[in-house]
């Protein structure tokens, strides 16, 4: 077990990558702590697949460097790595029992069949498989082939790092959330670093203690899920994380305070950089219905079961607030306040306050 | 209540139609000669199963039989893993593909009595370019025109040649539709190619080798063109196979009783040893 370094990677499909289009992974250069859950978030062709398969060594980067601990393992196979991989489609060897699956990774190194025997039998234990263990593995329901493909990984316990490639897409909804659990369960159990490629929210922030999250090959932002909640440090952040996403609105930053439809919003602090193209950036969950504030008229209302999110319309843009309590009616005049400390400015997409001290 | 509709047997009748005129009559006629005896002018008498006792009983069919089975034994030993090794190692993107492809396919275009004629004159001592190199060249006594084993290996080689390819072609589309998480997987889990082959790429060709050596029992059983005009069953009756056999009684001799009854015998154990294969290699999965 070791701490991942990835050093100035890179990676392009083509041969000569000449501008930076080129690369389905900008650079990337981040630090992962031994044992701990991380996810990669964004949506499909982001290159989070990309930087998986970078680090399990199905692919060498064209640029940069993995480090396990201090291992320069950029140019080792993934069977010399010690790395685990669950992937989208549950992958079993058909022919064997669910034991032999498990056993696979441990009998081709070679491990003596007394502690294969105790390793399957722990790990079938903690996957509640064991009543399974003699049966045929390709007759098992997918989140039970999924289970056994995760129990390969783990059941070798030298591994560095487990990654899952969105191991959800094809398990049923309500068994999803059973496997999450299941999921976070074995990470305190096994202690080993796991990374878990997703481009479902949810998934990300209630498996991963840290979340990267990336677009377009390039990481936005890298934080716990409560810090990408509270501070986006970019709006495609905002919007994808969150339900609704962050309302993204066109404003001007006239010193310390943007202009909103001819109205002035306090922000959360200074207002750095200059030119470009500003917007105003501020979550549902922050925007409130107030007696004093920008009036604005509800086009829409929604229930949601546990609040109300409430489409209003202010001059010519559209945002939305959620709402705990009753509702305004639809088509009724109110005035909406931004909560100061959550309502920032982004600069060509990117953070352009200062925090609060 | 459910009320049962009978209309759908309509549906059927096109189909019974033409599997009895395809199928049925030609069959039931054949049934009809294995039981009688004629001397022409369609005056027939009955024989009862005398002619399928004379057939088993003859050692001329016994011999056939034997050279038949040997034969199809041999060419599915060879070409079975052949065509197994030649489907892993063609590339499975790429530029290439097609071409591979195109030529694997090529032996299988060409008609089966031009095959026969082919190999015919590739391999005459003297003439062809084989026999000419075998003799002339590295003196080796070659002439599939007096040498039985000779002729064996010729009629062999002709259907590895021929046929080969029907089994790489069903093997590589069981090879490229492996997703490719499964080498991926295999290759984290340290899997040797041993392993790869044995745990991915066998299982996921188990069907599509079941239908190759299905259809290759099957056509290498009942082969009769090729080797008829490469060799014409000699010398003397080393090559004859059963279907030449049975043409040679049929239109050779005009014996259509005992011809009848042969062609059904042979007919029962083309069936039979199809049936037991196809059971044997599907049993795993119905469980």
């Amino acid at each position: 077990m070791a701490e991942i370094t990835l050093s100035h990677l890179k990676h392009a499909y083509l041969p000569q990558p000449a501008r930076p289009e080129d690369y389905a992974l900008k650079e990337i250069d981040v630090t992962w702590r031994d044992g701990g859950a991380y996810a990669l978030l964004g949506p499909s062709g982001c290159g989070k697949s990309t930087l998986l398969n970078i680090i399990s060594g199905l692919l060498t980067p064209s640029e940069g460097r993995v480090l396990f601990g201090s291992e320069d393992v950029t140019a080792l196979p993934p069977d010399r790595r010690n790395i685990a991989q669950v992937f989208q489609f549950p992958v079993i060897y058909d022919t064997m029992t669910v034991r032999q699956n498990l056993a696979f990774p441990l009998r081709n190194r070679g491990v003596d069949e007394g502690t294969i025997a105790a390793r399957v039998g722990e790990i079938a234990d903690m996957l509640d498989v064991t009543d399974m263990l003699d049966m045929r593995a390709a007759g098992l329901s997918p989140d039970n082939k999924q289970k056994i493909s995760m129990g390969r990984g783990l059941v070798r316990d030298d591994v560095n790092a487990v990654m899952f490639d969105e191991p959800l897409t094809v398990i049923d909804p309500h068994l999803k959330w059973v496997l999450r659990s299941k999921l976070k369960e074995l990470h305190q159990r096994v202690k080993a670093t796991m990374i878990y490629v997703t481009h479902d929210q949810t998934e990300a922030l209630t498996f991963a203690d840290e979340v990267v999250v990336m677009q377009d090959g390039e990481v936005v932002q890298i934080g716990t899920p409560v810090e990408l909640f509270e501070r986006p440090q970019h709006t495609f952040v905002g919007h994808f994380i969150g339900s609704p996403g962050m309302n993204v609105l066109p404003c001007e930053a006239r010193g310390d305070i943007a202009v909103f439809e001819g109205h002035d919003v306090v922000l959360e602090g200074a207002v750095t950089g200059a030119g470009g193209d500003v917007a105003l950036g501020v979550r549902p969950e922050h925007v409130s219905v107030a007696e004093v504030g920008i009036p604005a008229t509800v086009t829409k209302v929604s229930d949601v079961g546990r609040h109300f999110v409430v489409e209003a319309q202010v001059g010519a843009s559209s945002l939305k607030a959620v709402l705990e309590e009753a509702p305004p009616e639809k088509g009724s005049a109110v005035h909406l306040a931004f909560q100061p400390n959550k309502t920032r400015v982004y600069r060509d997409g990117w953070i352009a306050t200062e925090a609060r001290a | 209540m459910k009320t049962i509709n009978q209309r759908a047997w309509f549906f059927v009748l096109p189909v019974l139609f033409l599997v009895a005129f395809n199928a049925l009559v030609p069959m039931m006629t054949v049934v009809n000669y294995s039981v009688q005896e004629t001397f022409g002018n369609n005056k027939f008498f009955w024989q009862g199963l005398d002619w399928f006792e004379q057939i088993l009983r003859s050692e001329r069919f016994q011999a056939a039989l034997g050279r038949q089975f040997m034969f199809t034994a041999i060419i599915l030993a060879i070409e079975v893993p052949l065509g197994i090794i030649i489907a892993l190692s063609m590339p499975r993107k790429g530029v290439w593909v097609p071409v591979c492809l195109v030529l694997m396919a090529l032996p299988m275009l060409i008609p089966w009595n031009v095959v026969g004629a082919m190999w015919n004159i590739f391999a005459l001592p003297k003439i062809g370019m084989l026999g000419y190199f075998m003799n002339d060249v590295l003196g080796v006594n070659y002439d599939m025109t007096q040498d039985p084993l000779a002729a064996w290996i010729t009629v062999i080689v002709m259907d590895v040649w021929h046929w080969t390819s029907l089994v790489v072609l069903l093997c590589y589309a069981g090879l490229v539709s492996i997703p490719d998480a499964y080498y991926q997987a295999a290759k984290i889990d340290g899997a040797s190619p041993w392993a790869v082959f044995r745990y991915i790429q066998l299982p996921k060709m188990k069907t599509v080798l079941t239908i190759a050596i299905l259809l290759r029992f099957m056509d290498s059983f009942n082969i009769y063109t090729e080797p008829f005009v490469l060799t014409g069953g000699g010398p003397g009756n080393s090559t004859t196979l059963l279907s030449i056999d049975l043409v040679k009684i049929a239109l050779g001799q005009f014996d259509l009783g005992p011809a009848a009854a042969m062609s059904l015998i042979y007919f029962a154990i083309t069936l039979l040893v199809s049936w037991v294969f196809y059971t044997l290699m599907t049993k795993d999965d119905q469980q």
